[in-house]
């Protein structure tokens, strides 16, 4: 059609390239970091300590982003980093959405004791403080990336729950609905083919914002020494170093850091680009 | 045998108790077009649904019988009346721009019903759908089918509806105030496409409105509703020439003229609403002693 509506599409666009861009950059990384890290992300060697990035002087050829205090090469730690980063965010964005969606909508469309039921499960799972919650879940399950996972969805599965209620809720008030059912399809029907279509695009963008967090939230954890074993580079253990080291080598520090924060970024533009392609209105 | 018999019905809010419908009781004969008028909240929009099984989850029905076809829909079990319903009644709802689902083609939307429900092949679906769409005065059918509803305007989406109503040759079809979300000069189309596609089929029409001018204009007899409770019932004919009910007379006058458009409105006065509403109470009273 010849209106506006092109408009609108060419301009998100750019947004959705760019942030998808960088995450099919971390897939790549992930997938092939063996041929991709210039050194073992383990290797220590404390001659080779605190190296400045390659364009800082002092740098020696092949760190491109510098070493950290043990020697050890941080864009190849980084660039493993990014396989624990994305797992977490893939397995565990996936599985909170899936769950949380569900319930969601079977108590925004089902209403009645379903509503109840969930509705006051959301409240009071709401109430516990989350990351001392998930401190605990992992003391009492011991590290590892099932724990991480675990906590991640058992914490988070209200988020997706309360917004897909609500406009499940909307949704189902449409007279579209009202419409399906005098046709004589099943309520259960009703909500996969007439429902969940519509509030498809807020699940989308959800489940992006979550992995995110799912990234974010693994970060903390391994801040705070709680991820899976610290041999293995993980961003947040990364930051948790870089951290003590951070006047002398702020290379350490500050490369992680961003990286987990484009990531992040990218995670939730790619929900809003995505978002306006599932809209029906604007595709 | 009334082919709708709706006797003693009533409904509540299930929080409150608060009163929805009061005994009501009301016959449409194969092929009627009945009205069903009232203010907002008389609950005129709520015998449709309740008919239709679709009232919200918070309105119960507490006593009466709904005779569809000879067969109380009531007593039936959800999944029978379910089917029963799909295949006797269908909903030309309020509002088109709400009552297509945004996301899925217009063809599915139509057909659906006479797949799933009445069993038809895809095929022979797809080309009644296209014959309907045909008869309600939709130029190119085929492309119209794979729209989807954002692309198209109001009244053509209301004509839609208006062809998936009467796609299954339901007998019964609960009209919902079918033109008050449309514009004026797109109204009396609408309106008259209704009356067309009514005759044509011969399918009784439950016509929900506040629109007293609709109601001449289409309908062969009436019902005034008010707080969930018909005050009258009668002829299209009787009713304009002389309305029994106080009430009635009073909403027939607060009816604005086209013949005198700056004439000042007439309300319904308050002593006609404290006797509507002193009549709705006696009611009340006598449910609660009876």
């Amino acid at each position: 059609m010849a209106d506006g509506r092109s408009q609108i599409r060419r301009r998100v666009g750019l947004k959705l390239w760019l942030s998808g861009g960088w995450i099919a950059f971390l897939v790549m990384a992930a997938l092939c970091a063996p041929w991709l890290a210039p050194h073992d992300p383990l290797a220590q060697d404390l001659f080779l300590g605190r190296l400045p990035p390659a364009w800082v002087q002092g740098a020696e050829p092949g760190f491109y982003l510098g070493t950290d205090s043990l020697g050890r090469d941080v864009l190849s730690r980084i660039l493993y980093g990014a396989r624990l980063a994305l797992i977490v965010a893939l397995v565990a964005g996936s599985l909170t959405c899936l769950i949380g969606a569900t319930l969601g909508l079977m108590a925004g469309f089902l209403r009645g004791w379903v509503d109840v039921v969930i509705s006051r499960a959301i409240d009071i799972w709401m109430a516990f403080p989350p990351v001392l919650f998930s401190i605990l879940l992992i003391a009492v399950m011991g590290p590892g990336l099932t724990s991480i996972i675990l906590a991640i969805v058992v914490i988070d599965w209200t988020r997706f729950a309360r917004v897909v209620r609500a406009e499940a809720m909307a949704q189902g008030a449409m007279d579209y609905v009202a419409s399906a059912q005098v046709a004589g399809r099943r309520r259960i029907s009703t909500m996969f083919t007439e429902i969940l279509p519509n509030v498809l695009p807020t699940i989308v963008v959800l489940l992006t914002l979550e992995m995110g967090i799912a990234v974010i939230v693994e970060a903390i954890l391994s801040f705070v020494n709680l991820s899976i074993s610290t041999d293995d580079p993980t961003w947040g253990g990364m930051i948790a170093e870089g951290r003590t080291s951070i006047h002398q080598a702020w290379w350490v520090l500050v490369f992680p850091l961003v990286t987990l924060f484009l990531t992040v970024l990218s995670f939730s533009q790619l929900g809003e680009g995505l978002k306006d392609r599932f809209d029906p209105v604007l595709r | 045998m009334s082919f709708l018999a709706i006797k003693g019905l009533s409904a509540r809010l299930r929080d409150t108790s608060f009163p929805i419908l009061r005994d009501v009781f009301l016959s449409v004969e194969a092929g009627e077009v009945h009205g069903l008028v009232g203010e907002s909240g008389a609950g005129k929009s709520m015998i449709g649904k309740a008919l239709l099984g679709i009232l919200p989850t918070s309105i119960e029905i507490t006593h009466g019988t709904i005779e569809l076809d000879g067969v109380d829909l009531l007593r039936l079990p959800p999944a029978e009346r379910r089917r029963r319903i799909g295949a006797t009644a269908a909903l030309i709802p309020q509002d088109p721009l709400t009552a297509l689902n945004p996301s899925r083609r217009i063809g599915p939307q139509i057909t659906d019903r006479l797949v799933d429900i009445l069993g038809w092949a895809r095929s022979t679906a797809e080309a009644r759908a296209r014959e309907l769409l045909d008869e309600v005065h939709i130029p190119d059918p085929v492309r119209v089918m794979r729209s989807y509803p954002h692309e198209l305007s109001g009244g053509m989406r209301q004509r839609i509806l208006i062809a998936s109503a009467f796609a299954a040759e339901p007998k019964l079809i609960v009209a919902d105030e079918p033109t008050t979300a449309l514009d004026v000069t797109v109204q009396k189309q609408i309106l008259k496409l209704i009356a067309e596609m009514q005759a044509r089929h011969g399918t009784a029409l439950l016509f929900v409105t506040h629109d007293l001018g609709v109601v001449s204009k289409v309908c062969q007899s009436l019902s005034v509703l008010y707080g969930g409770m018909v005050v009258e019932r009668t002829t299209v004919r009787d009713f304009f020439r002389e309305p029994a009910h106080s009430y009635s007379r009073a909403l027939l006058a607060a009816t604005p003229k086209y013949t005198d458009p700056l004439a000042s409105l007439t309300p319904v006065p308050e002593t006609v609403i404290a006797a509507v509403q002193a009549e709705v109470a006696a009611h009340d009273r006598s449910q609660r002693n009876g």
